[in-house]
């Protein structure tokens, strides 16, 4: 096994030896992966494999499983995200999450995008925030004139599109993405590869996909995640972890290869 | 479908005996003969409610609902003291059972505590329910009076000078009456906003939390107004069955003729005048009793009405 960590740019999260447990199921093993700042990252593999979970360790999610275990180190801007002194509210407002459903809260869509900033009593003009965070998810033409109607009467693109304004607003360093297109037809996920590109600009984007071409188009590098079955369970792992371009078109491990070529078990 | 020439294509019918079809068509003007039977009913009850009302209302005419004369001797009738008594009970009931019947229900929709302990305390919480009225009422009489009137008269002693406080109590009176029925509606809230704090869907919690709320946050500005229509659904029930609660209420209230603005004071309500007088009364006084079942009914239909209109006009958003 391989777990090459990217060493060229200063890494805005990092994992080091992490193990992830539900219980005294081992749920994924050993990752080692660091994640570079301003650039997409990229989490492929089979169902189980644990890209999820890894996920949302990141911004300690997964605390609210109540058998949630890891153990390792997994650092955010050099300091221990699972140091007793990290607050998990706090974490989770420099790291925003998107996720697999469009999930927007029963609210006019300006106090969807207002609910964040409102918790952090956000100073500022909130007029002005709701309408760059909008403009930021490429939304803002299509709902300027409706912003007190419910996000919920929107179609799945746009609540979609509508969360990552929602993330946007609270100014995170880093926006992680559970399959955030999986939910969504083949243009408003276009729509949203685009809008990927844009963010990377500001934001350092880890995104789950279950869509290979979406990870060779809209990703910098790419992490490919396998699972084995092992007496106590099937465990997941980082097979291989490098640039997108290698991963798909030089990829040094057989499992990536037979998985990024569609010869998967 | 491509079908080649030489395929013979099966028929989709199923072959159905008549039996089987003549079931089919009882079995709808069964059900729907049930359905409108419940609606005849209703409809039943009150046009004959309403006919043996009518020499009341053509007699007392509004000032029923205004005035505080129950007088059978000289046939002078009228309700204002009960009307007065349903609504003061029920809303001190609400007052005193809405805060603690969400907090329960938020309690128990968390997990504040383990499954294992959980289950069992809703299930009790559920029981309290199952305790027949007349049961509550004994209760009142015997264990909550004795130790309200030594708290109450205390109260009366310090904060006499507010209004609500003013006489003291002698036992049985309006205070206890809105206490047991908060007691006995504090199961419906609960049960109902539990049930509906549950059905929150996951996916907002999470939302909530990943954008870096707290735990309280997540309660009270996302889960709760999630669920409001089903809590204020549950304040309505809770509402209907204090307003309508009849024998705990006669049994604890001291069934006096008076609207006093201290709920120490002894007082009546609209169900509890109703059993009370039903087997001596005839003539123009069954008439009075059913113009005031009347504006019971009326009571608890505006009650529910407004409880639609709000909730429409926040699930509008």
């Amino acid at each position: 096994m391989v777990t090459s960590s990217h060493p060229q740019i200063q890494p805005i999260l990092s994992s080091k030896d992490a193990n992830i447990y539900y219980g005294n199921f081992l749920a994924v093993r050993d990752v080692t992966i660091d994640i570079p700042k301003n650039s997409i990252t990229a989490f492929i593999g089979p169902s189980g494999c644990g890209k999820s979970t890894v996920l949302r360790c990141f911004n300690r999610l997964n605390d609210l499983i109540k058998t949630f275990k890891m153990r390792g180190r997994m650092n955010y801007h050099g300091q221990d995200l699972y140091s007793p002194e990290i607050d998990p509210v706090a974490v989770r407002r420099q790291i925003g999450m998107v996720f697999q459903k469009p999930n927007p809260f029963p609210k006019s869509i300006y106090d969807n995008i207002a609910f964040g900033p409102r918790l952090v009593n956000y100073k500022g003009d909130m007029d002005e925030l709701v309408e760059r965070s909008l403009r930021g998810s490429a939304l803002w033409d299509e709902v300027k004139d409706k912003l007190n109607e419910s996000g919920l009467a929107l179609s799945g693109g746009q609540q979609q599109r509508l969360c990552i304004a929602r993330a946007i607003a609270m100014q995170p360093d880093v926006i992680l993405m559970d399959e955030p297109c999986s939910a969504l037809d083949p243009i408003s996920t276009l729509k949203v590869e685009d809008l990927l590109q844009e963010l990377k600009e500001k934001y350092t984007i880890v995104i789950v996909t279950h869509n290979m071409q979406q990870a060779s188009r809209a990703s910098d590098y790419t992490a490919f995640f396998n699972v084995e079955q092992t007496d106590r369970g099937r465990t997941g792992h980082i097979v291989e972890y490098d640039r997108t371009e290698v991963i798909f078109q030089n990829p040094q491990q057989q499992a990536t290869q037979s998985y990024v070529s569609g010869r998967f078990g | 479908m491509v079908v080649s020439p030489n395929q013979k294509i099966e028929p989709m019918q199923r072959d159905r005996s008549p039996l089987a079809r003549n079931l089919d068509t009882a079995f709808v003007w069964l059900t729907g003969g049930f359905a409108s039977l419940i609606a005849i009913l209703l409809i039943t009850i009150a046009i004959r409610v309403g006919i043996d009302a009518s020499p009341a209302m053509a007699k007392f005419g509004l000032g029923f609902l205004f005035e505080s004369r129950w007088d059978p001797v000289t046939e002078v009738y009228s309700a204002f003291p009960q009307i007065y008594g349903t609504i003061v009970s029920s809303f001190l009931a609400l007052l005193l059972a809405v805060p603690v019947g969400i907090g329960v229900a938020i309690f128990l929709s968390e997990d504040f505590i383990p499954e294992k302990i959980q289950r069992p305390v809703v299930f009790l919480v559920e029981l309290l329910a199952a305790i027949p009225s007349v049961v509550y009422g004994l209760w009142g009489i015997f264990v909550l009076i004795p130790v309200l009137r030594d708290m109450g008269k205390g109260i009366h002693q310090s904060l006499g000078w507010l209004p609500f406080f003013s006489t003291s109590p002698s036992g049985p009176g309006m205070y206890v009456a809105g206490i047991i029925l908060a007691i006995m509606i504090l199961p419906i809230i609960t049960a109902i906003s539990r049930d509906a704090l549950v059905a929150v869907p996951l996916e907002l919690r999470q939302a909530a939390y990943g954008l870096g709320a707290t735990r309280w946050e997540t309660i009270f500005k996302i889960i709760l107004p999630a669920a409001f229509s089903g809590v204020v659904g549950g304040i309505m029930l809770a509402l209907g069955r204090a307003m309508g609660e009849t024998m705990a209420v006669t049994m604890v209230i001291g069934n006096a003729n008076k609207a006093s603005v201290s709920l120490f004071d002894q007082g009546s309500t609209v169900s509890s005048l109703l059993a009370n007088q039903f087997a001596e009364a005839s003539g123009l006084q069954v008439s009075s009793l059913m113009y005031a079942a009347i504006v019971l009914f009326a009571l608890t239909l505006v009650v529910n009405i407004l409880a639609q209109v709000v909730v429409q006009r926040v699930n509008r958003i």
